[in-house]
């Protein structure tokens, strides 16, 4: 299992659209991969699990990934989330 | 005749048959199923349906009204297959042996309260978009069409509150005019009825929704916010008068669309429109601008509670400019202080606020301010033609100054490999100080622009907001005439152009004289540049100046 710990700097934070850019690529895996808000995970291919931690900006978010893809995932989703969020 | 008063989101008069446009909210009964995977089988057809649907209602958005309000659709169909939403459809389905209907009828109720249920304002409204999606599937289900109006003629369309869906559906040759109960100036309705251009009213109350409305006669007054429901004779002739000198203009105007603003004997002048936020950019467009003359940035720092970010205002500069594609937009530094107070600024408390600590003077002493808006103005000027405009401009030291501060900017964005551009730069005259300096000022700007307003406050010495005074305020005083006669006459033997981007500019009986001038560009309010243009192309100045000067 990988971790990856990121804290947000859009001044938006998560709002719809960069959640749902987040579940498009994370759904190019196939490893389970979960985004956490204060102990609180949820599967990060999935929009509404995500908008609904409400995310904002300053926030730390903890994304979690385990399965057979889960180095290429790691890779792919923190590149995402250090460009878009 | 009944009456009802609205927030009016775009003028003009609408008479036709009122269409009162009900959602297509089906009653979803429960039903028990035999088989549980027939049934996900046509809950997987109506999902793939649905998106489908919505497809198709994103390329007709990205036509009709842009990629901004079309982005909504490409996010529910990412919704529609969210794991979690089909996953408790399912669950429901299986577990209580029901029909897919009630399955999401259910699940859609319980993800729109979650979003209800949160403190964030934005997170709260996406429970529309949940309603929205699950509404849509329900519709696929049963083998209707999600939210269509059924109006057969060009009708007033009166909803209590229209989805972002159901707008973008609607036949736009058939609709005359919305008028909604609930809604914002701000709501998809709202972007939408100003993007046709069709009269339209938000938050009306008392706005009735029944059968005693649907299909009477109905007048939208979108000038003066006002609904009229069954009106009598005479405010029906009074209005379809109205609307028939409207049209008449409106015919007039349009003919000027595309038009060069040249007058009869070949001089040129740049007509470009003043906003004062982002949102005024779609009238900007409809009637023509040339560019954009000012754009008053202090909007960006008077909506918030705290200082904007450079990354907030880049993004605003940015798509201004892009907006324009190409045209240029002259973005003014902010300007606050007198009038416009922002409390985060904490400013101390003057004796005499219009001759205080304002605009370019609180740039001056607080750069770090001023630093940040200039990075964010460099760095969106990569995307489009930017003119930076500096504001209260009295003297030659002072322009010197902003020169070295915008070198430092550019320096550090240098270094720091940030993409920015060359974007103009130019000063405001609008104190007499600058006027009578202004062939100095002229060696060391691209460009002027007259601000009229303040011009005429400072050399009258008359406060504008004192109504008292109003007999003693001659706009057209010859003071301030000729001080823009000099102050045009200066940037030319410069070599750069000179502008008016206040009041005075777009005042209509002064357009001949202002060409007489030799003025070269008027920025004015985007409903001001087609009228002007008429006059441009209908002047000869040559015969004007020789007939008023002998």
């Amino acid at each position: 299992m990988k971790e990856f710990t990121y804290v947000i700097t859009d001044p938006e934070g998560i709002h719809a659209r960069p959640a749902g850019l987040l579940v498009k690529a994370a759904k190019e895996f196939s490893c389970d991969i979960k985004i956490a808000k204060a102990g609180k995970a949820m599967n990060c291919k999935a929009i509404f699990g995500i908008m609904g931690l409400g995310v904002k900006k300053g926030e730390e978010v903890t994304l979690t990934f385990d399965g057979a893809d889960e180095d290429a995932a790691y890779e792919t989703v923190s590149r995402f989330m250090q460009e878009n969020l | 005749m009944r009456i009802y008063d609205g927030k009016s989101v775009f003028g003009g008069i609408a008479i036709g048959r009122i269409h009162v446009y009900k959602k297509g909210e089906q009653q979803v009964s429960r039903r028990r199923i035999e088989d549980a995977d027939v049934e996900l089988c046509r809950y997987e057809e109506a999902k793939a349906e649905a998106i489908r649907q919505l497809a198709e209602l994103h390329d007709k958005a990205l036509r009709e009204i842009g990629e901004a309000n079309a982005a909504i659709f490409e996010m529910h169909q990412i919704m529609l297959d969210d794991e979690d939403y089909n996953g408790s459809v399912e669950n429901i389905v299986r577990s209580q042996m029901v029909n897919a209907e009630y399955a999401v009828a259910t699940t859609g109720d319980n993800f729109s309260q979650m979003f209800a249920a949160m403190e964030d304002d934005y997170m709260r409204e996406r429970a529309a978009d949940v309603k929205d999606i699950s509404e849509r599937l329900i519709a696929a289900l049963s083998g209707q069409e999600h939210g269509h109006a059924a109006t057969e003629e060009p009708s007033i369309i009166v909803a209590d509150d229209l989805a972002p869906s159901e707008t973008v559906q609607l036949d736009k040759n058939l609709v005359l005019s919305f008028v909604t109960a609930q809604g914002s100036t701000n709501s998809h309705t709202a972007i939408l009825a100003r993007t046709m251009a069709i009269p339209a009213l938000v938050s009306t109350s008392g706005l009735p929704l029944d059968d005693t409305v649907d299909g009477k006669m109905g007048i939208v007054d979108g000038t003066n916010g006002v609904f009229y429901v069954d009106p009598d004779e005479e405010t029906l002739g009074a209005m379809r008068a109205n609307q028939r000198e409207e049209a008449e203009k409106q015919g007039l105007l349009l003919t000027l669309k595309g038009k060069e603003n040249v007058t009869l004997d070949g001089q040129k002048l740049m007509l470009y429109a003043n906003i004062g936020n982002i949102k005024d950019l779609a009238t900007v467009l409809q009637n023509d601008a040339g560019g954009i003359g000012l754009f008053r940035s202090e909007f960006i720092y008077l909506e918030k509670d705290r200082f904007p970010t450079e990354e907030e205002q880049f993004q605003i500069y940015k798509q201004v400019a892009e907006t324009m594609a190409g045209k240029r937009v002259i973005i003014r530094t902010l300007d606050i202080g007198a009038d416009k107070q922002c409390d985060y600024f904490e400013m101390e408390k003057e004796e005499n606020p219009a001759l205080g600590c304002r605009a370019i003077r609180i740039c001056l002493t607080r750069p770090e301010i001023f630093k940040t808006q200039l990075r964010a103005l460099f760095r969106a000027s990569a995307f489009g033609k930017i003119a930076i405009m500096y504001p209260m401009i009295t003297s030659v030291s002072e322009v010197r100054r902003i020169k070295e501060i915008a070198e430092e900017v550019k320096e550090e964005l240098r270094e720091q490999g940030v993409l920015f551009g060359e974007p103009e730069q130019g000063v405001m005259i609008e104190t007499p100080a600058a006027v009578m300096v202004s062939d100095m000022l002229a060696p060391e700007v691209d460009f002027f622009s007259i601000g009229t307003n303040d011009l005429t406050q400072y050399t009258l010495a008359i406060d504008r907001q004192n109504t008292k005074l109003d007999d003693f305020y001659d706009p057209h005083h010859p003071a301030v005439l000729r001080m823009i006669s000099m102050v045009v006459e200066n940037a030319h033997k410069a070599g750069i152009w000179a502008g008016i981007c206040g009041e005075l500019g777009a005042d209509q009986t002064l357009t001949r004289e202002f060409l007489a001038m030799g003025v070269d560009e008027l920025s004015v309010s985007p409903g001001s540049i087609l009228p002007i243009r008429k006059i441009v192309i209908e002047t000869n100045v040559e015969e004007y100046r020789s007939k008023t000067r002998s």
